[in-house]
């Protein structure tokens, strides 16, 4: 069965936020109405958002770590959302596994965002209906756009293509195929909500390096080394001096 | 979680409109066994039966201002299969219903007998069709406090001890009523509904007192660790991606200062148990009528902060998310 998800890598997100904006204005500029800003321009401005970067210390100083998070929803394979729901507006896609809210259906008593334990649903202000991110099911099957811009707007707007796209229950996608080899991993397991949308682990790359192989015992050199050693200002000459 | 007042009003009122209809549903089925002296049919029964109506209503009125789209509210009786909301918006009403026909039944006079049960207990209509309405309060009881028992993420809430505490509070102070309007109406129930308030609310306070110990010593399940998937010690947020509010920041924090925190629940301990089981006692001994209405308004504005309490002190996992504006 067909899962769309995003595949967030956590090692290349630089926190650029530029994943946010794009949601936003792809999403806001969409049929089913927009994205209320209250107040946008006075104090305490708020505003609906499919899509955060929250950025995290990991670590004390000095060996500590920045990690910048995307949420987003996670279009849950169990989602907790959708049996609470008592309109039925809440529901999750028998096709492409993506977990929508029918706006029409809506009657706003958020009782929806209180089942999500992850906290990606808001109830937009002016629409007073709850809103959550759709993977952009108004763009990724749009025949009318070129084939490969047929994916939700925040992996297009990554610069550093820190967000995969695709089916994660189709082994040899991209998104299905990073999280089996690059670890990939699913938050808050404890609510067995089983979320499709997985994160990529940071990683370090270290090499060890062990005292002894900075010299090299076995260096056929040093059988030469009674040899006297040439000044450093002296050319070096194969077989004359020892190096 | 951020308390709605809306959601505050709807299950203290409701609670006392149920309370209140099967506490004289109680006298009425320990008068057909001729425990209880039999009450006049309009003046307390039907009065009484269109006062928890009255509840009721108000009740349901209030849960409109939690909607985002009333208008819609019908809808909602869809999802019952899964959603307790939805199991709750079908029994509401239905409730309303049977206690309006009981209301009726008595009010008008038509109650023909239906059988009669070893040639002494006559078992007329009222009878039946009460039973039925208290399996629907009881049903409404488990509705309501399910809304809230069954969402696992808030582990506050999810417990039977809050099945139990909304059933009994909304009980008690029903009793509670129903002794303030058995005394007003000159009744002989005044000391049969007002024992039964007593024994109701001195459970309640030990039933609620358990959620609280339990909420105290709660565990939570998850933390930054699983929240963001790094196993450390030590993660601290830096920035929540915003700087002013979101519905993230609104409906997940109750915002009162520690201190406010605290004394609410102070608040509520003495308002709903040993203040008006003080006044109830009180009032029962000089048989004076403004002490026992006394105590169960005391009772219901305790009821009203210890709701607020209830959700206040839920702790919802997102809220990890949240921690640093930035």
């Amino acid at each position: 069965m067909t899962q769309l998800a995003l595949v967030i890598d956590l090692n290349v997100c630089v926190g650029c936020h530029a994943c946010v904006t794009s949601c936003k204005e792809w999403n806001t500029s969409g049929t089913a109405g927009y994205m209320a800003d209250m107040n946008p321009f006075s104090k305490d401005p708020t505003g609906t958002f499919f899509n955060r970067v929250q950025t995290f210390e990991v670590g004390s100083f000095p060996n500590t770590e920045t990690v910048h998070f995307p949420k987003s929803c996670l279009h849950c394979e169990d989602p907790p959302c959708v049996p609470v729901c008592p309109t039925g507006a809440s529901y999750k896609r028998e096709e492409d596994g993506i977990v929508l809210v029918d706006y029409d259906k809506c009657i706003g008593c958020k009782y929806c965002s209180w089942a999500c334990p992850y906290g990606v649903r808001e109830l937009d202000e002016h629409q007073k209906v709850m809103k959550k991110c759709t993977l952009c099911v108004d763009r990724i099957y749009d025949e009318s756009l070129p084939e490969n811009e047929r994916k939700p707007a925040c992996v297009m707007a990554c610069p550093t293509s820190a967000r995969l796209f695709g089916d994660v229950n189709d082994p040899d996608s991209e998104a299905a195929q990073a999280i089996r080899e690059r670890g990939g991993y699913q938050l808050m397991p404890e609510w067995g909500t089983r979320p499709a949308n997985h994160y990529l682990p940071r990683r370090k790359t270290r090499i060890t390096i062990h005292e002894d192989e900075l010299i090299r015992a076995d260096n056929p050199l040093n059988k030469e080394r009674q040899l006297p050693m040439p000044d450093a200002d002296d050319p070096t000459l194969d077989e004359t001096t020892s190096w | 979680m951020h308390p709605a007042f809306s959601v505050i009003f709807l299950t203290t009122l409701i609670g006392v409109g149920q309370g209140l209809y099967l506490a004289l549903y109680t006298g009425q089925l320990y008068s057909v066994f001729k425990v209880l002296p039999v009450q006049d049919s309009a003046h307390f029964y039907a009065l009484g039966s269109a006062m928890a109506v009255i509840l009721l209503v108000a009740g349901l009125f209030s849960s409109f201002f939690h909607l985002g789209h009333p208008e819609r509210a019908w809808r909602s009786a869809a999802r019952w299969r899964t959603s307790w909301l939805s199991r709750e918006v079908i029994v509401l009403p239905a409730f309303m219903g049977a206690v309006l026909v009981y209301g009726l039944i008595h009010y008008i006079g038509w109650n023909p007998v239906l059988f009669t049960f070893r040639d002494t207990f006559e078992i007329d209509l009222s009878l039946v069709v009460g039973a039925a309405a208290s399996l629907l309060g009881f049903t409404l009881f488990l509705c309501t406090a399910m809304i809230y028992a069954c969402i696992k993420m808030l582990q506050e809430w999810a417990t039977p001890l809050t099945v139990v505490n909304y059933t009994l509070l909304g009980s008690a102070s029903g009793f509670m009523l129903a002794t303030a309007f058995a005394a007003w109406q000159g009744s002989e129930l005044t000391e049969f509904f007002g024992g039964w308030a007593i024994l109701m609310t001195v459970v309640a306070f030990v039933t609620r007192s358990a959620s609280l110990i339990r909420n105290a010593r709660i565990k939570h399940k998850s933390s930054l660790e699983t929240a963001i998937g790094i196993r450390h010690a030590r993660i601290e947020q830096k920035a929540q991606g915003f700087m002013a509010g979101s519905f993230n920041t609104r409906e997940y924090f109750h915002g009162a200062p520690r201190h406010i925190f605290l004394l609410v629940k102070w608040a509520f301990l003495v308002l709903v148990f040993p203040a008006p089981l003080v006044l109830v006692s009180i009032g029962l001994g000089l048989q004076a009528v403004s002490l026992l209405i006394a105590a169960f308004l005391v009772q219901y504005l305790g009821l009203l902060v210890e709701r607020w309490f209830f959700f206040a002190q839920a702790n919802h996992p997102q809220n990890l998310y949240y921690q640093t504006v930035g």
